[in-house]
């Protein structure tokens, strides 16, 4: 396999294109709108219309506008056809023969299609994520050829260092920093590790990126090893994602017999395996040390670091442990360059960051913008802002970890930063849209008891806090809280913060601290007057003393 | 092996590479509160309780865990960390059913001494009054969850000193407990050797002898300390 065989299966792939093509989304959330009928049926169409010359049906991964699911978008040029369903699907074969198709149809130049840029989602909705051909036809592979074949180890490190790439699990850790260290460690084994583990409550990028296209990911796998010194690789997925482990196991399956992982890639002495472990439930097990501990087969608990993975890891081996989304943007700098990553984005933050558009919106999705691109203009430009004309007053990012930036702050461009100085984080891009009828206290109880029930229970402050803030939470939107308590459930959260031993003690009050900052009044609307004599007040006997 | 300058609560002292900070405070006599740490077994920084303010870090650091480098300064008796290890113990005695007055470590109970130690002198947060089941199936011992506070002293004797591998922690969050073998009676666990040494570890009554009644718990830890250094130095204590 070289570079001549990528480009000759890529001619291959090209001239076998029909006239049209009708490209069928295959992600988790069209599946659950029943796309696989949708294209059985219009499979069934095309060859009872004899039309199989001319038709390709094509699965593929997300369309990103998942509310309006199925999605089959007809090529070349053709519209996007929304809620297709069975009874509906043979009307697209027959608007292919000149006919007119009652079917809704997106509007391609809405904001929510304009506004994206696509380097991560580049693929998704394209190739199809079952055939490792429909990869290469889309120039797969050939930047893990360049790199193995054209540049050395230090030069991908120098790349990945200048496209200033931050990790996008959430904490925004530099990419290439990450990748030095790994490299510069010594041992002669090292890991490379995909955390695939998506736990957030409402996120589905790394899913969805997973469905849409595998290869991409083991092929930014096979890049990271080859500049760390890595020879394996291991993605940690969730047992949630059926769909994205099955595709993997596929993707993985076809690579290795087309020679691009395995031993001796492109013919240089390069070997790259991959294996997927799978998660049992646990969301602690997204933290990177809990992880690898769950890879080794142990109780998934974090230890405290240093020594961090890169210089001790898996097998107290150094370990590069990056998020689907960062793996997923390295082929593209290694293709195009880092210049031109590095020309996108903001000066701190650099190419684009996926959302999953969810919650009180009118567009729900899947959705790739420049950093920089404001709060504003992905709610309500992009999202159509909330259905039935509802108002907006929050939106939550970052999930248990992150918090709520209301709206009076969505000028905020979305970087790194940015968010952080709200309180919130960037996170690994979940993005939960809320409207006025939404009570933030509550939200910050549902986010409290996420924490408390996720909470692994090794560090007293995590498992004990959290269980305490869920109760004083409790207490407060049952109206027996007073103005102590409030005070305690603060210096709580100041307690959980700053004491825990791993990322998910130390962000869980995020939720209640912005809630807190923002939305101050609503707490405080709902506590009792202190009794005199240090007695609390209850609800009954609240009503009855003026 | 190299050594190590640094200064721990004003006090300039020099520490062998690789000892972590509570090593090296201890050596110069200065102290700190610890609960889940047990010299013999390998440390896991769970109790929060030794964590310290170290000039450059943004982060607390557990003691226990983290090693000297050097110039390192380090504070290990603030205002902020007297209030986060108070803080910390009142979500403990908050968490189970930590009854003093009946219970068998009363006394000899390391979170007693420690809640007399740092100050805290009542609970702020509501009592849990979880439910656990006692097991005084074993011939020798007992386990009463209770008074457990998650150390997970006993796991790491029984699996580093011992090597015997009977308990274990089960569960997850608030409901996370110690197990014996696959969570069987500890009475029915076969690879329990009945060495006592989970016991001697035990900070609290949560593993007792059985038939020792209120306050008459003492445990030998002298023994656990005996078998490391003889193990780990090649010199009997004698």
């Amino acid at each position: 396999m070289d570079r001549q065989d990528l480009l000759k299966i890529k001619e291959r792939e090209l001239a076998r294109r029909k006239k049209f093509t009708l490209r069928c989304c295959m992600a988790a959330g069209c599946i659950s709108a029943n796309a696989e009928a949708v294209k059985a049926q219009l499979e069934k169409t095309v060859a009872d219309l004899g039309m199989a010359d001319d038709v390709e049906v094509r699965g593929v991964g997300c369309l990103k506008l998942c509310c309006q699911g199925p999605l089959v978008q007809v090529d070349p040029r053709g519209p996007l056809y929304e809620k297709v369903t069975t009874d509906t699907a043979p009307a697209i074969i027959g608007s292919l023969k000149g006919g007119k198709a009652n079917l809704s149809q997106a509007d391609p130049h809405h904001p929510f299609f304009e506004r994206q840029q696509a380097i991560v989602l580049a693929n998704s909705g394209q190739v199809d994520p079952e055939r490792i051909d429909s990869y290469i036809a889309a120039d797969g592979y050939l930047a893990l050829h360049h790199a193995l074949t054209e540049m050395t180890p230090k030069e991908v490190l120098d790349a990945i260092d200048a496209s200033g790439l931050r990790g996008r699990g959430g904490a925004g850790f530099p990419t290439g920093l990450k990748w030095g260290t790994v490299a510069k460690s010594p041992g002669t084994k090292k890991y490379v590790i995909c955390n695939a583990d998506e736990g957030d409550p409402g996120a589905f990028m790394d899913r969805c990126v997973l469905e849409s296209d595998p290869h991409n990911i083991l092929e930014g796998m096979a890049i990271a090893g080859f500049a760390v010194g890595a020879d394996q690789g291991f993605i940690y997925v969730r047992a949630e994602y059926p769909l994205a482990i099955s595709r993997l196991q596929l993707a993985i399956k076809q690579a290795k017999q087309l020679g691009v992982l395995g031993s001796g890639i492109f013919g240089s002495p390069f070997n790259f395996n991959v294996d997927i472990r799978i998660g049992a439930g646990a969301f602690v097990c997204g933290e990177e040390t809990a992880l690898m501990m769950s890879i080794e087969g142990r109780r998934g608990t974090p230890r405290p670091r240093p020594p961090f993975p890169a210089e001790s890891g898996l097998w107290e081996c150094p370990t590069l442990i990056n998020n689907v989304e960062t793996f997923a943007n390295v082929a593209a700098i290694i293709r195009h360059g880092a210049d031109w990553f590095a020309g996108i984005g903001t000066e701190k933050s650099k190419g684009t960051k996926v959302f999953a558009l969810a919650g009180k919106i009118t567009n729900t999705g899947l959705i790739e913008v420049p950093m920089g691109t404001s709060l504003r203009t992905i709610v309500e430009e992009m999202g159509g802002g909330a259905p039935d004309g509802g108002r907006i007053k929050a939106v939550q990012t970052g999930g248990p970890s992150g918090g709520c930036i209301p709206a009076e702050a969505f000028d905020v461009p979305v970087d790194y930063e940015s968010l952080g100085q709200l309180g919130s984080i960037m996170g690994s891009g979940g993005m939960i849209v809320m409207d006025q009828t939404t009570n933030m206290v509550e939200i910050a109880r549902f986010f409290m008891e996420f924490c408390k029930d996720e909470s692994c229970g090794k560090c007293v402050p995590c498992r004990a806090g959290t269980a305490q803030l869920y109760a004083l939470l409790t207490k407060i939107i049952e109206r027996r809280a007073t103005a102590r308590d409030l005070q305690i459930l603060e210096e709580l959260c100041d307690l959980v913060k700053h004491t825990s031993l791993c990322g998910l003690g130390q962000t869980a009050p995020n939720p209640t601290l912005s809630t807190l900052r923002f939305f101050r009044s609503e707490y405080e609307a709902l506590l009792q007057p202190e009794l005199p004599n240090g007695a609390r007040a209850t609800p009954a006997n609240h009503l009855v003393t003026p | 092996m190299a050594a190590k300058t640094l200064t721990i609560d004003g006090k300039e002292i020099s520490a062998e590479e690789g000892a972590t900070i509570l090593q090296a405070a201890e050596e110069h006599g200065i102290t700190m509160p610890t609960l889940c740490h047990l010299d013999g077994v390998y440390d896991v920084g769970a109790c929060r309780l030794c964590l310290v303010e170290v000039a450059g870090t943004p982060k607390l650091l557990p003691a226990c865990t983290t090693r000297v480098t050097e110039g390192m300064d380090v504070k290990t008796d603030t205002e902020r960390l007297r209030k986060y290890r108070r803080m910390t113990l009142e979500l403990l005695f908050a968490e189970r059913n930590h009854v003093c007055a009946v219970c068998v470590a009363n006394g000899h109970c390391e979170l007693q001494s420690l809640a007399y130690s740092q100050g805290m002198d009542h609970v702020r947060y509501e009592y849990r009054f979880p439910h656990w089941e006692v097991d005084n199936t074993h011939p020798l011992f007992g386990m009463d969850p209770h008074r457990c506070i998650l150390c997970t002293r006993c796991v790491r004797a029984c699996w580093h000193i011992e090597g015997a591998g009977t308990l274990n922690v089960s569960g997850r969050s608030a409901g996370s407990h110690i197990i014996t073998d696959l969570n069987q009676p500890w009475g029915l666990a076969d690879s329990c050797t009945r060495c006592g040494k989970c016991v001697m570890s035990c900070p609290t009554g949560a593993l007792y002898y059985k038939g020792s009644t209120v306050s008459e718990m003492e445990r030998d830890r002298s023994k656990l300390e005996f078998i490391v250094t003889a193990r780990e130095k090649k010199q009997w204590i004698a």
